[in-house]
């Protein structure tokens, strides 16, 4: 039987370098019309991405910062690590606006203000004590067995966090990065506190309203574009983001 | 654990101490690793600020530190008229929205457990929750415009008055002569009238398309013994016309009510017009009689409630914010029930109780943990509840009257003069507020451990 299987399929390994080329050659114009026709489309994509810099640079912090947090206040032995967890549950109900004027003076002699990566930092630290506190939750609870036997088996932290947590906790990242995202990206306060010229969309209109009052005609298409983000997110993780809730509702 | 300090409790699914023992150091520079980018920007962005806020919240309105005030910036807060009127409203918040936000979720969640096509009004109502208060800020703006024309809800309110009281024919007219002087909202021909004669009632200042349809030429009545005649008409045609005098061109108004005056003021008659504009008031009593033109001819049609202005912006933001977070109440809620026992219930439902007893003596105690995590964490986003203040209160008394703790602090701190000082001492004063809440959590922690 196998030895059946191995001859049929012999043919198609040892192709001739010969039909390889025909085949590529005559499946090339299809290919080529195609990435041509992708890489187009999406043009307008990487225009939005654009906008998105902010929110999305930001996910990706906390993402990487917490995680690697989250793993150590999970799944590391070290002294004082239930105290520092509670520091961290404790920092979940500050008010932004204890942070508002301390860093508009920093930023201000950083050169922070006014940039984008400035308004994204501000949203990864205060990211931050949900995304530990969520996933923190979330690996707790994986399999001690797997951990174990990696460890047994001599892999180092760095290999486990990545090849291990990281894999088996992405329902909670997803949920994580969805949020982080869609606050960033909702978020007026910070935006209009940190920066001037450089805004998200929602400063933007916000901006268009005081000084147009409700010309719905040259608001409505602003706030179409600043919705159709957050709803295409919503729609397409929905489920992840109903998990994010729940896991984080004490918040 | 012991370096650490904690006494009660062991650590949470403690990790396992490690097998091989590769050496203290290196296990604390991995922990470093992994904990260090953290906890440095926890440190930067949050403890060394709420530190410095605390700190500055007893100095003066600038500079890095400002001058020493003691406490009188906290002073500030509680005398200074914009401050209490937002710690007022931000009392009004948290006194209405969490109950409601349960209220309305708790029974959004018991409902749709009951229809099959649940997923979809799930859908439809925690939506609000992915979009930004500010965009909903923006589309709730215009729902509550005053013009029923642009807003939904007084086109609504709109719908609802014309079916109940339709408004008048006319609301802009104005007499066309001086004899027609106001008179309880309506007009009042001051000319004597006796039986037999004729009153001319003019109107200008109606525009051409506010005629009523059915409009024909006026015709001024010739008079009748014992009745009184006379006609409404638009007194103005296209070149002037001559005021008072019924001339070719010049349309009558009809479906104006006319009101027969006696001597003393009172009503003794009334009658609607013709399409020609004339009324006949038959069988009068000789007499020195006025007419007058009714004060319904002239009803404003409905002009919408001011939904954005300042004596109802902040129930309007209320209802705003309701209808965003309700959405997120029905899915916890929901997923608390998803995980009742459901023996439970069908005991009671099996020992007779009914639907709302169920619900009222099983479901609702049964969640009640569900329900005050809810309620909990709308306190907290209420207190801080900032971009629908600003994107829905149009500036102005509007947004005086809407103000809340967060928002003056915004523009405290960083509108107009600037002032740090007391900006950051409304910000320790939210700080103090939620720390109820951050104890509370500390200690469901704690326990959980």
């Amino acid at each position: 039987m196998a030895a059946a299987a191995e001859t049929i399929r012999l043919p198609a390994k040892h192709d001739s370098l010969g039909s390889r080329i025909v085949r590529l050659l005559t499946r090339g114009p299809l290919n080529i019309v195609l990435a041509v026709i992708g890489l187009l489309w999406l043009v307008p994509t990487v225009g939005l991405f654009l906008t998105s810099i902010l929110p999305v640079s930001s996910l990706v912090l906390v993402v990487i910062v917490g995680a690697m947090a989250a793993y150590a206040f999970a799944w590391l032995d070290f002294p004082g690590r239930d105290w520092l967890f509670i520091a961290v549950i404790a920092l979940l109900v500050v008010p932004l606006q204890m942070a508002l004027i301390p860093m508009f003076r920093l930023y201000d002699t950083l050169g922070l203000f006014d940039t984008w990566y400035g308004i994204a930092l501000f949203h990864t630290a205060f990211g931050l004590p949900f995304a530990i506190f969520l996933l923190r939750n979330f690996f707790v609870g994986l399999p001690r067995d797997i951990l174990e036997s990696a460890r047994i088996d001599g892999a180092s932290e760095i290999r486990i966090f990545l090849r291990l947590i990281l894999p088996l906790g992405l329902p909670a990242i997803a949920s994580l990065a969805i949020f982080q995202f869609l606050w960033t990206w909702n978020d007026l306060l910070v935006a209009l506190t940190f920066g001037q010229n450089t805004t998200p969309i929602t400063v933007w209109i916000s901006g268009q309203l005081r000084e147009f009052g409700t010309s719905i005609d040259i608001i409505a298409p602003a706030s179409f574009i600043s919705l159709v983000i957050p709803l295409a997110v919503f729609f397409a993780f929905q489920r992840y983001f109903v998990q994010g809730l729940l896991a984080g509702s004490v918040k | 654990m012991s370096a650490g300090g904690i006494t009660a409790e062991p650590p949470v699914a403690a990790a396992p101490p490690p097998t091989a023992e590769p050496g203290r150091f290196s296990r604390y520079l991995v922990v470093a690793l992994f904990l260090g980018p953290a906890l440095v920007m926890l440190s930067v962005w949050m403890v060394y600020p709420a530190v410095y806020t605390i700190v500055r919240s007893f100095f003066g309105q600038t500079g890095f530190l400002g001058t020493w005030v003691g406490i009188d910036n906290y002073k500030t807060l509680f005398t200074d008229s914009t401050l209490r009127t937002a710690i007022k409203n931000n009392a009004i918040w948290v006194a209405v929205v969490p109950a409601f936000v349960s209220a309305v979720g708790l029974v959004f969640a018991v409902l749709t457990e009951r229809v099959r096509w649940s997923v979809a009004f799930k859908t439809a109502v925690f939506l609000p929750m992915a979009i930004s208060a500010f965009a909903t800020g923006v589309t709730w703006r215009i729902l509550y415009d005053q013009d029923p024309n642009l807003g939904a809800i007084n086109a609504l309110g709109r719908v609802a008055q014309d079916a109940v009281a339709s408004p008048g024919v006319l609301s802009t007219a104005s007499p066309s002569t001086s004899s027609l002087q106001p008179h309880h909202g309506g007009l009042l021909l001051k000319t004597p009238l006796h039986p037999g004669g004729v009153a001319l009632l003019g109107l200008t200042g109606i525009a051409p398309q506010d005629m009523p349809s059915s409009a024909q030429q006026a015709a001024k009545p010739a008079g009748k013994p014992r009745d009184v005649q006379g006609v409404v008409w638009r007194d103005f045609k296209p070149g002037g016309g001559k005021p008072g005098v019924v001339e070719q061109g010049e349309d009558g108004i009809p479906g104006v009510t006319v009101e027969l005056l006696d001597s003393s003021g009172k009503t003794v008659q009334s009658a609607q017009t013709e399409a020609d504009g004339t009324f006949d008031f038959s069988g009068v009593p000789p007499g020195t009689y006025n007419a007058a033109v009714g004060a319904s001819t002239f009803a404003k049609p409905f002009g919408g409630y001011s939904w954005l202005g300042p004596s109802l912006i902040t129930p309007s933001l209320l209802i705003a914010y309701i209808w965003i977070w309700a959405g997120f109440s029905m899915v916890v809620i929901a997923a608390g029930l998803s995980a009742m026992p459901r023996d439970v219930l069908e005991a009671a439902r099996t020992d007779g109780a009914s639907e709302w007893q169920v619900f009222r003596r099983v479901t609702v105690p049964l969640l009640a943990p569900v329900l005050s995590v809810v309620f909990i964490t709308m306190i907290i986003n209420v207190l801080k509840v900032f971009d629908i203040v600003y994107a829905l209160a149009p500036e102005g008394s509007s947004q005086s009257s809407a103000n809340v703790l967060a928002f003056a602090m915004y523009t405290k701190a960083f509108q107009g003069a600037g002032n740090f000082g007391v900006g950051s001492a409304i910000a320790v004063f939210l700080f103090l507020l939620v720390i109820p809440v951050l104890a509370l959590n500390i200690r469901r922690f704690k326990r959980d451990v």
